[in-house]
């Protein structure tokens, strides 16, 4: 099975990460920012609309918005390969391109876990309460789930355009609606039915709400149903990044 | 036969309805330091790329050291080294980080690793700053880095595509006196690209010239001369191919390789 070479790609990725402190705070800076601005911000009318704690509720949909966001925009580092001469040393070297996808990647996966983890160990600090600490790690193999479908999102992103600017277009089609249209910052119960429909075809809706049955115990779906749906966009988006990332031309 | 290394048989490499490579055939001696030369867009990069399985050929036979290219890669890809034109070094590691991922890659085994690694870095003078990150290296540092993981796996061809672009004189001469002495003491089969006409005529045993995807002339540096009558192999070389500037359009209305190839995939 190689797993020398899977080990290698996959140590190149945290190797780069923690080495670039700079990504590591940016990524971070966001999330922060949402939970200060709106944990504490809305938070305060939220409970006066009967609707009890809002940090509860929103900490789960904060954490996927983290891992969304490391998750595709680690699919940047395929297009520097590409752009910068590395990957040509990769695709050259006698081992398939589905090993050298599928290290990376799980690299990529690793950073995003690591992020999620990271958030959501703020948002302890900040008063969130998972609702039951014994259901903590099953949230966190959710959280994994997650990750290796949204770095297999960016990666196949990455593999199919040409340049920075495409790919960061790209990314404010997907990833800024991804998050906003999903039940990440909003319960889906009272809101209009054109939104409501928006955001349960939305995968990420699930992925938040997965979370949320395990650390706050509120669901909508049910995690049965939610599992379903991520496993099923997890299958597409990896198909997705193979299929791409096998056509990339020299 | 045995001793011809790399054969090339009727190649043809089609980006739609360009053909930048058109049914060339040539072949490789064992030990041999091998010069393809040709003006920007002629095919010499479509064709190493070729050679060294990045590309698949439209059609034709590629042999490499006894393998087939196109069907048994992974042997081929072992078989031999390649310094891209391009720098191709992940900047954010330390040399031997570099070195290391790529002796993983081509399963050079665990005990034989780090000996080969250290006597490669000493060989370019890297040794003392191994644990220095690439984005802190020169371009000539970066060059002989990539030499010398080209060399981790022991290839028995080496592919330099371009190699001295943009280097100056001294690491050059560095390089071609370190590429030579490969050639005599390891019988290491050489195969580089460069534009630089006093490079092929100094260092190659054999000259191939490539225009409009195909050879025009092959042999040495002396038979080139005489043939065409002229004092240098540069004056040789601008005999045969011309004095007017390319562009990397070949002589297709301007469509070069990657256009077109950017076209055919969007069709």
């Amino acid at each position: 099975m190689d797993i020398d070479v899977i080990y290698i790609l996959w140590l190149r990725q945290m190797r780069r990460y923690y080495r670039s402190g700079s990504r590591v705070i940016g990524t971070l800076g966001q999330p922060v920012l949402l939970l200060l601005a709106l944990g504490y911000g809305i938070g305060a009318i939220y409970r006066r609309a009967g609707e009890g704690n809002y940090l509860q509720f929103l900490v789960p949909g904060i954490v996927t918005q983290t891992v969304l966001l490391s998750g595709v925009f680690w699919g940047i580092i395929i297009l520097q390969d590409k752009r910068f001469g590395f990957l040509s040393e990769m695709l050259v070297a006698p081992v398939s391109r589905l090993k050298i996808l599928l290290g990376s990647a799980l690299g990529g996966a690793t950073v995003s876990i690591l992020q999620g983890i990271i958030v959501f160990v703020i948002a302890v600090i900040f008063g969130f309460r998972p609702h039951n600490w014994l259901e903590v790690p099953p949230a966190f193999l959710i959280l994994v789930l997650m990750c290796l479908a949204l770095t297999s999102l960016g990666a196949g992103i990455a593999s199919s355009v040409e340049d920075f600017q495409g790919f960061q277009s790209i990314n404010n089609l997907i990833v800024m609606p991804a998050f906003f249209l999903s039940s990440a910052l909003y319960p889906l119960n009272h809101i209009p039915t054109f939104l409501k429909v928006i955001s349960t075809i939305n995968p990420i809706t699930y992925m938040v709400d997965a979370l949320r049955t395990l650390l706050a115990n509120q669901s909508h779906f049910g995690l049965a149903k939610d599992l379903i749906v991520m496993t099923v966009s997890f299958i597409i988006s990896i198909s997705f990044a193979v299929y791409r990332f096998n056509r990339i031309q020299m | 036969m045995s001793d011809v290394i790399i054969s090339v048989e009727n190649l043809v490499k089609k980006f739609g309805d360009f053909t930048a490579v058109n049914s060339i055939s040539f072949e490789v001696k064992k030990g041999e330091i091998f010069a393809f030369l040709g003006p920007n867009g002629a095919g010499k990069s479509t064709t190493i790329k070729m050679l060294t399985t990045m590309l698949r050929p439209t059609s034709g036979t590629l042999k490499l050291a006894g393998h087939d290219v196109s069907h048994d890669r992974d042997s081929a890809r072992k078989a031999f080294g390649i310094v891209f034109q391009d720098p191709s070094l992940d900047e954010e590691l330390t040399a031997k980080e570099n070195m290391e991922m790529h002796a993983i890659l081509y399963r050079v085994t665990k005990n034989h690793r780090a000996g080969r690694i250290e006597e490669l870095l000493r060989l370019v003078d890297l040794f003392d700053r191994q644990d220095s990150k690439i984005k802190t290296f020169s371009g000539g540092m970066r060059r002989r880095l990539e030499i010398a993981r080209g060399l981790i796996h022991e290839p028995k061809v080496l592919f330099l595509d371009e190699p001295t672009l943009g280097l100056d004189t001294q690491t050059r001469n560095m390089l071609w006196t370190y590429v030579k002495k490969l050639s005599t003491e390891k019988g290491m089969t050489i195969f580089f690209t460069t534009h630089y006409l006093d490079e092929a005529e100094n260092v190659a045993e054999t000259i191939a010239i490539i225009d409009h995807g195909t050879i025009i002339r092959r042999g040495t540096s002396k038979q080139l001369t005489k043939e065409t009558g002229t004092k240098s192999l540069e004056d040789a070389y601008l005999k045969l191919t011309g004095t007017e500037i390319r562009d990397e359009s070949g002589n297709n209305d301007g469509l070069n390789a990657r256009m077109a190839r950017r076209n055919s995939a969007l069709r």
